[in-house]
């Protein structure tokens, strides 16, 4: 998958989990647990989600990669 | 027969608003049904009858705050009670809806539930005059101004049914109706699609459903809304009823830094005044916590690799939907612990202490935007791990979206607060009155661990403990903790 339907997928999922966060324009360096608040529920959803829109399943020993909204595009973008 | 009251959903709750009736005037409602949504200060819950009997008339506008115990509904025994008092439209001066057929009866509905006209039956060639008819049917025809001689009842039996009248009402409404009103020409959709519908900005009358009488359902809108691109913010949705829902998780706060506030000032200060408001409630209730209760605490520190190993075991063959979060092992192993060990499950109430035998285990829910609630996962002690997570990740989903129950707010009987990943190791909770114990997790880290003469690098997480000496002393609350641990050892077992 190409890193525009990667960046677009990820940013749908990211307004589906957490509607107030303004996903237009929105860092690629923004930090999903810190700087847009996800917790550890919010962040299984985020990724059912994602998977749900582009099939990229998610392997628990992959979480600790994913701490920005870009990783979790390059994510998508390479397994997708 | 009788008035419905605005009931306390909570020891801390003064007052409410109605900001959705999920009934309409002439519905049958029977105990347990959920009749409207009300706006406490801290959350918006879904409340449920207390009797059996007909929706006679709203006692209280939308939107309008009234306090704990002021009727906001009179509901009557029997249907024949309705029908004799005619239609309830008429001449209720309190009654906040207009007149009845073909002018809407039902409350302002969302922008979002904009008006389409459903498929409707095939054109009444030849009148049934003898189909059989229900009293609260036939009262719902004669509000709609629909003659239920000329209907095909598609109910058993050819009975007509709500969903007949509702259908010929709106084919007549259809041409003259108004945008965002009433039952006529109502696109078939749960509250729940409604509001998925408002968050995603679909427009419910331009989807095509797939559910049950060509309801409109989730799946429905997710695939509506992804054929459309990313949703548009939710402020688009945040006019009328549906904000008042909105509007905690409107709320961004200023910090959050690489989020530009957001446009909408109405919205915004809404969102404000809704965080002031729950910050205030739980002000005067943990103020009453510290003031009635005296508290004592305690704390250990559990070693978490059994539990943290089995756990990666089981998700790896497990799609994301399904896998767990420690969380769920936290609170499994909190609820049987407060089943075994006495003196910390239950509530004290007029200077006594009751045991509770079920665990109601309360979870304290951070909220997007500010401030938390605690609803209630019932019988949590029953529960696996895996029951756990399922009901976790609703009971926070609701939470977060504004829809709790009436039950799950007013009855937990022990409470837990689980800091997650970002959180402080330790947490020294505040008890929500009457209950009598809160549980603390801090966040899940690794730390040296000496065991057996070796060292190792663990995953530990410290718990605590914050109970009410009226009800127990340190040594149950030792008991309590040494508890949680040992079950934390054996988390197949959870």
């Amino acid at each position: 998958m190409n890193e525009q339907d990667a960046r677009a997928a990820v940013l749908a999922a990211i307004g589906e989990v957490a509607p107030d966060v303004e996903t237009e324009g929105l860092d690629g360096a923004a930090r999903l647990r810190q700087d847009l608040e996800l917790d550890s529920l919010d962040f299984l959803r985020l990724l059912e989600v994602v998977a749900e829109s582009t099939g990229v399943n998610t392997p628990e020993d992959d979480y600790a990669g994913l701490t920005t909204v870009q990783s979790l595009v390059d994510y998508v973008a390479a397994y997708g | 027969m009788g008035e419905f009251r605005m009931p306390s959903l909570g020891a801390d709750m003064e007052r409410g608003k109605v900001i959705e009736w999920l009934v309409k005037p002439g519905d049958y409602v029977h105990r347990g049904d959920i009749l409207a949504a009300v706006d406490t200060e801290k959350t918006v819950m879904e409340v449920e009858s207390f009797e059996e009997g007909v929706v006679a008339e709203y006692l209280v506008d939308l939107g309008v705050t009234v306090p704990v115990g002021t009727p906001i509904a009179r509901i009557t025994g029997t249907p024949a009670d309705v029908v004799a008092a005619g239609p309830p439209a008429a001449g209720a001066p309190s009654r906040p809806t207009p007149p009845p057929a073909p002018a809407p009866t039902a409350p302002p509905t969302p922008a979002a539930e904009r008006v389409a006209p459903v498929p409707a039956p095939k054109p009444a060639e030849a009148p049934e005059p003898s189909a059989p008819l229900t009293p609260p049917i036939r009262h719902l025809a004669h509000q709609f101004g629909v003659d239920v001689d000329r209907l095909h009842g598609t109910g058993k039996h050819g009975a007509i049914t709500r969903a007949d009248v509702e259908a010929a009402a709106a084919q007549r409404a259809a041409p003259s109706a108004v945008p965002g009103h009433g039952p006529e020409g109502r696109v078939r959709s749960s509250p729940r699609a409604r509001r998925l519908a408002a968050e995603l900005g679909v427009d419910l009358a331009s989807v095509s459903g797939t559910g049950p009488g060509g309801a409109v359902t989730e799946a429905d809108l997710r695939r509506e809304a992804a054929a459309r691109g990313p949703a548009p913010e939710v402020g688009a949705a945040s006019v009328g009823v549906e904000s008042v829902q909105a509007e905690a998780v409107a709320a961004a706060p200023a910090t959050r830094a690489p989020v530009e506030s957001r446009p909408g000032g109405t919205a915004t200060s809404e969102a404000a005044e809704r965080v002031a408001g729950l910050r205030r409630a739980i002000g005067s209730l943990m103020a009453r916590s510290k003031r009635e209760i005296p508290h004592y605490y305690l704390s250990t520190t559990i070693d978490l690799s059994s539990a943290v190993a089995w756990m990666q075991q089981a998700n790896a063959d497990r799609p994301i939907s399904s896998r767990l979060v420690p969380a769920a092992l936290l609170l499994a192993a909190s609820a049987r612990a407060a089943k075994d060990v006495p003196g910390l499950n239950g509530f004290f109430v007029d200077g006594v202490f009751q045991q509770s035998t079920a665990v109601h285990l309360g979870v304290a829910v951070a909220l997007r935007g500010g401030g938390l609630v605690a609803p209630a996962i019932h019988d949590a002690d029953t529960l696996t791990s895996d029951e756990l997570m399922a009901r976790l990740r609703d009971l926070v989903a609701r939470a977060r979206g504004g829809r709790l129950q009436r039950a799950e707010m007013a009855d937990p009987t022990i409470t837990v607060t689980n800091l997650g990943e970002l959180g402080a190791e330790a947490v020294f909770g505040v008890i929500y009155p009457p209950q009598v114990a809160l549980v603390g997790f801090g966040r899940v880290v690794e730390r040296p661990w000496a065991q057996d003469g070796m060292l190792g690098v663990r995953p530990v997480v410290t718990a605590t403990l914050s109970a009410d000496h009226r009800a127990s002393d340190g040594l149950r609350g030792g008991r309590f903790l040494a508890r949680v641990d040992e079950l934390l050892q054996k988390p197949e077992d959870l």
